[in-house]
């Protein structure tokens, strides 16, 4: 089971479980059930009662989107299996259950890498389908239902429909927060590899103007980019950030006794972070000293360095558990995206963070590309800044609700995987294709079976 | 907010609709001042509704509060009606005496158990409950109220357990003497406090899910000193 549920298996008759996200905040009690089949899965949903029911992944969502109080929760990691794999045209067919780290152990040895990969290895395909996430390689390869070929959904009426892009449907559950029904399988175009090193190159940025134009000029030579911003800086170095930008490397990158057996995947993990963490571990000088020497450290310009993919993609699965770092009040994350032309908003937020002092850890920037259809797809083309914030942080709703008309006002959005706090009036304005997905929803499943916490907060 | 014209239910309602509550319900019995309470945190900006609610008449709590249940998922029931009750007439009037118990204990059952049944069922929320120092041991000057308070604050206490791991949350806070209408004329005790400061300490009590809360926070050290006074002792007590 995910790592952010929590039972009390010590009480007779108690069915209930109290499940979060991974920031932990907003606990609730849902029935949790795990499918083995799709027909437990089928059975699950006719089942799901008058409080309805909701797929979850890995829950890796930061909110409360994999959540549902008082009615089901469909665990889908119980559905994990790799069904076919054309290794010559690079395509997968699993179930959604299927987590990417278990799709990169077993594609890369056969030279084949997932399209999009987020800050963690440890979501399921369904969850990447349900938040359409995005990558290092946004701008090149957009989001990850760009590369669904087609994919089962178990909906409402206890069907089970084939979905393929270009169709309402799939654009409404490309990014959907699993309330379009439940994803049983998909199939996935992969990317190819010859080695499962990266060659990366790390840069500097002075402050967020020099960071921005780095970031327009040169991206386009890189498959994958990100910046890390030290949002503890401030004056004249607010902004100021390490880009770390790379591609897969090449054999003839590698060493020669590294060219053996280029695609092995090796990862490492460290012992988790401990249960119970003193509160104010996190406290404005310790991670602003940490912020300080993580740039200090990074070199001024190096390149071809050679990482393995875990270090580039996903450093923090190295401490599972990291999410308790920030004690029991758990902590939110902020991501939002603002369109080209609308860098003045993106400036002000970052210079009102910085001011505000949040003890936040690297935050990242990112350039988005082309955006993709789904209707509460995320990404669009522009900028993207995302943040951990303690959630005690006193005063955090107010200032974050002030961040939020001001993403708004520049036509921008906030991430709903990563959203906990959002108020509802504000949805529409950052997602214009709100009112197409309410009218789906309520034509496909008019008894409002599939709802979450999340759906609940902002009326979705 | 059951009491929802109780001066410590409202400061509680001011102080989280500026931590972004959107809904409030006030259920008392009607009266212009729950209509005018209800009209000032409007001009707060949250949407505020009044219910009638009378603590003694348990048989309609079923309806009455389903009635808000069934407006949409609710994340805090605040138990907040209360009667101090006068207690030289009490002792002389029983029929007043029982009134006291009536609304501070079988009524706060009644009312607890309808809300917790409904928050239950929604899987999430929190039961926050006025208890009060008095019920932590009966005193000569007040206790038939204190008595009543003793009676709430263990069944708050037990259904807490019941709840536990149900995703409800149940809070028993247990403030001091407060400056409020319920106390106007009294002579003040030590560490008074006010309405505001109950206020910030649920505020608080909700952020930390805390299952017991003392206002002011000192009184958690004082009452369990006085909790192991010797009986003799404690009569004498000029409290
Ligand atoms: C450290 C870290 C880094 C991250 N980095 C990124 C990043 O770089 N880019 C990015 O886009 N995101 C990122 N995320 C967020 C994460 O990728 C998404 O929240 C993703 O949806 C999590 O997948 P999951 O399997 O854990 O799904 P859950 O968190 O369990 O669920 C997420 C949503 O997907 C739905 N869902 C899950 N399974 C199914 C299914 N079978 N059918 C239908 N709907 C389903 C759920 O209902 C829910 O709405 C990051 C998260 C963490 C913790
Ligand atoms: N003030 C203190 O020192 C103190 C200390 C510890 C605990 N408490 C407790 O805190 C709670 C709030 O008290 P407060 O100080 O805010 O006093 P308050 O302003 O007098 O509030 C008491 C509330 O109880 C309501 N009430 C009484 N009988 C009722 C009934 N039968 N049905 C419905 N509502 C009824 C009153 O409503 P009406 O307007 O209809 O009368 C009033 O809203 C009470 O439970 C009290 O016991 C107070």
């Amino acid at each position: 089971m995910s790592a952010d549920t929590d039972s009390d298996p010590h009480v007779p008759g108690l069915e209930h479980t109290t499940v979060t996200g991974w920031g932990r905040t907003a606990p609730s009690a849902a029935r949790l059930i795990r499918p083995r089949t799709y027909e437990e899965a089928a059975a699950a949903v006719r089942d799901c009662g008058a409080r309805g029911g909701i797929p979850r992944g890995l829950g890796r969502a930061y909110g409360d989107a994999a959540q549902n109080a008082g009615g089901a929760v469909l665990d889908m990691t119980g559905l994990d299996r790799v069904h076919a794999i054309d290794a010559d045209g690079g395509i997968v067919l699993c179930d959604a259950g299927v987590s990417l780290h278990r799709l990169m152990e077993v594609l890369l040895p056969l030279g084949w890498f997932v399209p999009v990969s987020p800050g963690t290895r440890y979501v399921t395909v369904g969850g990447a389908i349900g938040a359409d996430i995005h990558g290092k390689n946004h701008h090149v390869s957009g989001s990850f239902s760009r590369h669904v070929l087609s994919l089962e959904l178990l909906t409402a009426d206890g069907e089970i429909r084939t979905v393929v892009p270009g169709t309402p449907l799939f654009d409404a559950t490309a990014g959907g927060m699993g309330l379009t029904g439940v994803i049983l399988t998909a199939t996935i175009r992969l990317q190819p590899v010859e080695t499962s090193m990266m060659s990366v190159d790390t840069e500097r940025a002075a402050d967020l103007d020099d960071l921005m134009a780095r970031l327009a000029a040169t991206d386009h030579r890189y498959r994958y980019s990100v910046a890390w911003i030290d949002l503890l800086a401030r004056g004249a170095a607010t902004g100021r950030a390490v880009l770390t930008r790379g591609d897969h490397a090449p054999l003839d990158a590698l060493p020669a006794r590294a060219r053996g057996n280029p695609l092995s995947f090796r990862t490492s993990r460290l012992p988790a972070a401990p249960a119970v963490l003193p509160e104010g571990l996190l406290s404005r000088t310790t991670v602003s000293l940490f912020n300080e020497l993580w740039y200090r450290k990074a070199p001024r310009t190096r390149s071809g360095r050679l990482q393995r993919i875990s270090a580039f993609f996903h450093p923090l699965d190295g401490v599972p558990h990291w999410n308790r770092v920030y004690g029991r009040g758990g902590f939110v994350q902020y991501q939002f995206a603002v369109g080209h032309g609308q860098e003045d908003a993106l400036r002000r937020v970052v210079r009102r963070i910085s001011e505000r002092r949040c003890p936040s850890f690297l935050a990242i920037l990112k350039r988005f590309g082309e955006s993709d259809p789904g209707w509460l797809s995320f990404p669009v083309p522009g900028w993207t800044l995302a943040l951990d914030i303690p959630a005690g942080l006193p005063g955090l709703g107010a200032f974050l609700d002030e961040l939020d008309e001001e993403v708004a006002a520049a036509g921008g959005r906030v991430y709903l995987a990563k959203d906990a706090r959002l108020r509802p009036e504000l949805l529409a304005a950052m997602y214009p294709r709100l009112d197409d997905f309410r009218a789906l929803r309520a034509e496909l499943d008019p008894r409002g079976v599939f709802v979450s916490d999340l759906a609940r907060r902002l009326h979705l | 907010m059951l009491g929802g014209s109780s001066e410590i239910a409202l400061a509680t309602a001011r102080r989280l609709i500026a931590r972004r509550t959107r809904t409030v319900w006030l259920a008392g019995r009607p009266s212009p001042a729950l209509e005018e309470a209800a009209g000032q945190l409007r001009g707060l900006g949250a949407d505020v509704h009044t219910i009638a609610f009378d603590a003694l008449d348990p048989t309609s709590h079923e309806a009455v509060l389903g009635k808000v249940f069934a407006e949409g998922d609710i994340d805090m029931v605040l138990l907040a009606f209360g009667l101090l009750g006068d207690q030289a007439r009490d002792e002389r009037e029983p029929e007043a005496a029982v009134r006291v118990a009536q609304t501070n204990y079988t009524g706060a059952v009644s009312a607890g158990l309808v809300c917790a049944r409904a928050l239950q069922s929604q899987g999430h929320g929190s039961l926050v409950v006025m208890s009060s120092v008095a019920g932590e041991r009966a005193r000569r000057a007040n206790f038939i109220y204190g008595s009543s308070k003793a009676g709430l604050d263990a069944f708050a206490q037990g259904l807490g357990d019941a709840l536990h791991g149900t995703g409800v949350h149940v809070m028993v806070v247990r403030p001091g003497f407060v400056r409020t209408r319920m106390t106007a004329g009294l002579p003040e005790s030590p560490l008074a406090t006010t309405p505001e400061a109950v206020a910030t300490a649920v505020e608080l009590g909700l952020r930390r899910r805390s299952e017991t809360v003392w206002v002011p926070g000192a009184l958690r050290v004082v009452m369990s000193a006085l909790r192991h006074l010797p009986r003799a002792a404690f009569r004498r007590l000029p409290i």
